[in-house]
C-alpha cells in the first residue's frame, strides 16, 4: 500500500492543475474561516456569522461540513484529470509495460482518493475546531466532541464523490468529457428527482423517498442535511410563524451510509473490471 | 538455454478482423530477435499481449518459463511500445524516478542510464519540451533502468530523422553487444539485419518463419557474372545444373542458384570454354530479398 500511495502521490505532486485546484481548495477553506470574523455594518445592524450561533459546538461540526461539501469538486476535478491524464497520455499502458498490474493501478488510484477524503476531512475538522474555539460560547470537552458522526458523513460523502469521479476518469478516459459526464449524471439524477415526485403526488407511491437512497449523488448530498433550520434565528422563526407540516430531521441515516459505501465498492470495482477488458 | 518468453498459440481478434492468427514461438537467452512484418501484420498487437496491455482471446505466453506472475516479469524486463509514453509535465529525472518506484527498485542507476542516451545535460528540462528524438531516447533510458533481462522495441526508429535513427540504432548495438536479449519489431530491415541473430516473420497476423536469420530462405543466393561475349556467357551458363534464372542486367548477369557452387571451378570451366570472365562474384540475398520473397509466397 505504500508503494502504491507513493507511486500515486509522486504523480500528483508533480502535476500542476492539481497543485493548482488544491491550493484553490485550502484557499477557500481559509477564506471560510474568516468570514466568520467579518462583522458587518447596515443600516444600524451590527453583526457577523459568529453571532448566528454558528460557530458553537456542536452545530459547526454540522454548519461546517455542510457548507465546505461543495468544495468538493475542486478535489474531483484533480482526481478526474489525474486519471483520465493517464489515458491521453498512455502513461496507463506504460505504467504497466513497466510492471504495475491492472489491480494495483486501480487501488493506487482509489489510495489517493481515500487518502484525499482522510486529509479534506481533517482540514475541515481543524479548521472548524479553530473557528469553534475562538466563537463559541461552550468550551466543554464534551460537548466540543460530541455529535461528530457529520464528519464521518463528511468522509463518506467525499469518498464516494471520489470513487464517482475516478470511475468517470476510467470510463470516459478525456478529463474535459469525464467532467461531463460527471455533471450530466447529476442532471439525470435531478430529472429522475423531478420525475419520481411527480409520480408519488399522482399516484401516491413513495418512489422518490427511495430514490433519495438509492441513487449515489442522492444519497451522498442526503448524507449531511441542510443545518440551515437549526440555527437558532430562523429556526426561532419558524416556530414563531408556526408552519404545519414542516418537520426536519438531522440526523445520518443508516440506509445513507450503507448506500455510499455500496456504491464506493462498486465504482472501484467497476474501473477495475473496466480496465481489465479492455485493450489499450 | 533458458527461455525468456514461450508464446503458445496466441490469438487476437478485434471484431471480425483477425489480428493475431495463433503464433508461437520462444525466445531464447542471449539472442538478438527480429520480429518483421508490413504494417499492419500484428507485430504490435503480439507484444501488447506479451505486455499485459492487450487481452489474448485465445492462448497463452509465459515469461521466465512460468516462474513469475506476469506483471512481475514484466518488473524485469524493459519494453517500449509505438511511442514514448511518459508524463508531460515532469521532468525526465521526475519520470525516471517514477519508473524506479513502479518497478521497485533505487533509483541510483538514473544519471548513468541517461549518460548513456546523452541526456544529462536535458535531465531537468520537462518532458514536453523535449524532441522526438530526445523523447524516444528517454524511453529507452527507462526501459534500461533495472537493467532488464529482455528489452523489447517496438519502432524505436519511427519518426525520427537520419541522425536519430543512427544515435538510437548505436545505443541499441551497444546494448545487444552487452549481451542483453533484445527483442526489436520493425519493418526496416536494414536495421533489423545489422543487429539481429533471429528473426519472426508476420504477414496478416500469421507467422511466415521463425529462426535464424541466415536460414530464413532455403536457397543460395546467386552469382553475379560477366564477360566480353555475353552471348558466349549467357549460352554457357545455360547448360549448368546449379544455374536457375539468368536476369541480365548492365553490369553483368544475374544468376540465382541451385546449390552452392565453387566460384573458382566455375572461372576454370568457363576460360576452359574460351570465355574470359571480367567479373565473378557471389552475392548473398539481402534480408529485404527475402523478407519481399517470403511474404509474397503465401
Amino acid at each position: 500500500m505504500k508503494r502504491l500511495l507513493d507511486i500515486e502521490f509522486h504523480k500528483f505532486r508533480y502535476s500542476k492543475s492539481s497543485k493548482t485546484l488544491t491550493i484553490i481548495y485550502l484557499a477557500i477553506v481559509v477564506l471560510l474561516m474568516l468570514s466568520g470574523m467579518i462583522r458587518i455594518k447596515l443600516n444600524g445592524f451590527n453583526g457577523s456569522f459568529s453571532d448566528l450561533g454558528i460557530f458553537n459546538f456542536p452545530l459547526i461540526w454540522h454548519v461546517s461540513t455542510y457548507f465546505t461539501s461543495f468544495l468538493k469538486i475542486f478535489i474531483a476535478i484533480v482526481i478526474v484529470s489525474l486519471t483520465a491524464n493517464e489515458y491521453s497520455n498512455r502513461t496507463l499502458k506504460q505504467n504497466l509495460i513497466d510492471g504495475l498490474s491492472k489491480k494495483e493501478l486501480i487501488l493506487s488510484k482509489f489510495y489517493l482518493a481515500l487518502t484525499l477524503a482522510i486529509l479534506t476531512t481533517l482540514i475541515v475538522f481543524l479548521a472548524s475546531l479553530i473557528l469553534g474555539l475562538i466563537y463559541s460560547d461552550f468550551n466543554e470537552a464534551s460537548i466540543i466532541f460530541s455529535q461528530m458522526g457529520y464528519l464521518g458523513a463528511f468522509f463518506l460523502a467525499h469518498l464516494v464523490f471520489f470513487c464517482f469521479c475516478l470511475f468517470a476518469g476510467i470510463l470516459v478516459k478525456r478529463s474535459a468529457f469525464a467532467l461531463g459526464f460527471v455533471a450530466v449524471w447529476w442532471i439525470f439524477e435531478a430529472v429522475l428527482n423531478l420525475i419520481a415526485r411527480g409520480v408519488d403526488q399522482l399516484y401516491e407511491t413513495h418512489i422518490y423517498d427511495w430514490l433519495l437512497h438509492i441513487l449515489p449523488l442522492n444519497a451522498m448530498s442526503n448524507l449531511i442535511k441542510e443545518p440551515v433550520t437549526k440555527i437558532d434565528l430562523i429556526s426561532s422563526t419558524i416556530k414563531q410563524i408556526d408552519i404545519q407540516g414542516l418537520d426536519f430531521t438531522y440526523d445520518m441515516e443508516w440506509i445513507d451510509i450503507l448506500s455510499v459505501s455500496i456504491w464506493s465498492a462498486l465504482f472501484i470495482y467497476w474501473s477495475y473490471a473496466l480496465l481489465k477488458r479492455r485493450d489499450l | 538455454m533458458e527461455t525468456i518468453l514461450e508464446i503458445n498459440q496466441l490469438h487476437k481478434k478485434y471484431g471480425s478482423l483477425t489480428a493475431v492468427d495463433h503464433i508461437s514461438f520462444k525466445i531464447k537467452k542471449g539472442h538478438v530477435y527480429g520480429i518483421l512484418g508490413p504494417n499492419g501484420s500484428g507485430k504490435s498487437t503480439t507484444l501488447g499481449m506479451v505486455l499485459n496491455v492487450v487481452n489474448p482471446t485465445s492462448g497463452d505466453y509465459r515469461w521466465f518459463e512460468g516462474s513469475t506472475s506476469n506483471h512481475d516479469a514484466l518488473k524485469r524486463i524493459g519494453a517500449i511500445i509505438e511511442r514514448p509514453n511518459f508524463y508531460p509535465s515532469m521532468s525526465a529525472i521526475q519520470n525516471l524516478e517514477l519508473v524506479c518506484k513502479i518497478k521497485n527498485i533505487a533509483p541510483y542507476k538514473i544519471e548513468e542510464k541517461l549518460a548513456l542516451v546523452d541526456l544529462l545535460s536535458r535531465k531537468h528540462s520537462a518532458f514536453k519540451t523535449y524532441s522526438l528524438g530526445m523523447k524516444q531516447r528517454l524511453a529507452i533510458a527507462s526501459a534500461l533502468l533495472n537493467d532488464p533481462e529482455i528489452l523489447i522495441l517496438d519502432e524505436p526508429t519511427n519518426g525520427l530523422d537520419p541522425q536519430g535513427i543512427r544515435q538510437i540504432r548505436d545505443i541499441i548495438q551497444k546494448i545487444a553487444a552487452n549481451g542483453t536479449t533484445i527483442l526489436l519489431a520493425s519493418h526496416l530491415l536494414d536495421e533489423v539485419e545489422k543487429v539481429c541473430t533471429d528473426v519472426v516473420v508476420l504477414r496478416l497476423g500469421k507467422m511466415l518463419y521463425s529462426g535464424p536469420v541466415n536460414e530464413m530462405n532455403r536457397n543460395h543466393g546467386s552469382i553475379v557474372i560477366d564477360a566480353v561475349d555475353r552471348e558466349a556467357l549467357h549460352h554457357f551458363l545455360k547448360t549448368k545444373a546449379y544455374a536457375g534464372s539468368i536476369t541480365v542486367h548492365d553490369d553483368g548477369l544475374e544468376v540465382t542458384l541451385y546449390e552452392d557452387v565453387d566460384l573458382t571451378q566455375i572461372n576454370k570451366e568457363a576460360f576452359e570454354n574460351g570465355i574470359i570472365l571480367c567479373k565473378l562474384f557471389h552475392k548473398k540475398q539481402s534480408l529485404e530479398d527475402q523478407f519481399i520473397e517470403l511474404t509474397n509466397q503465401n
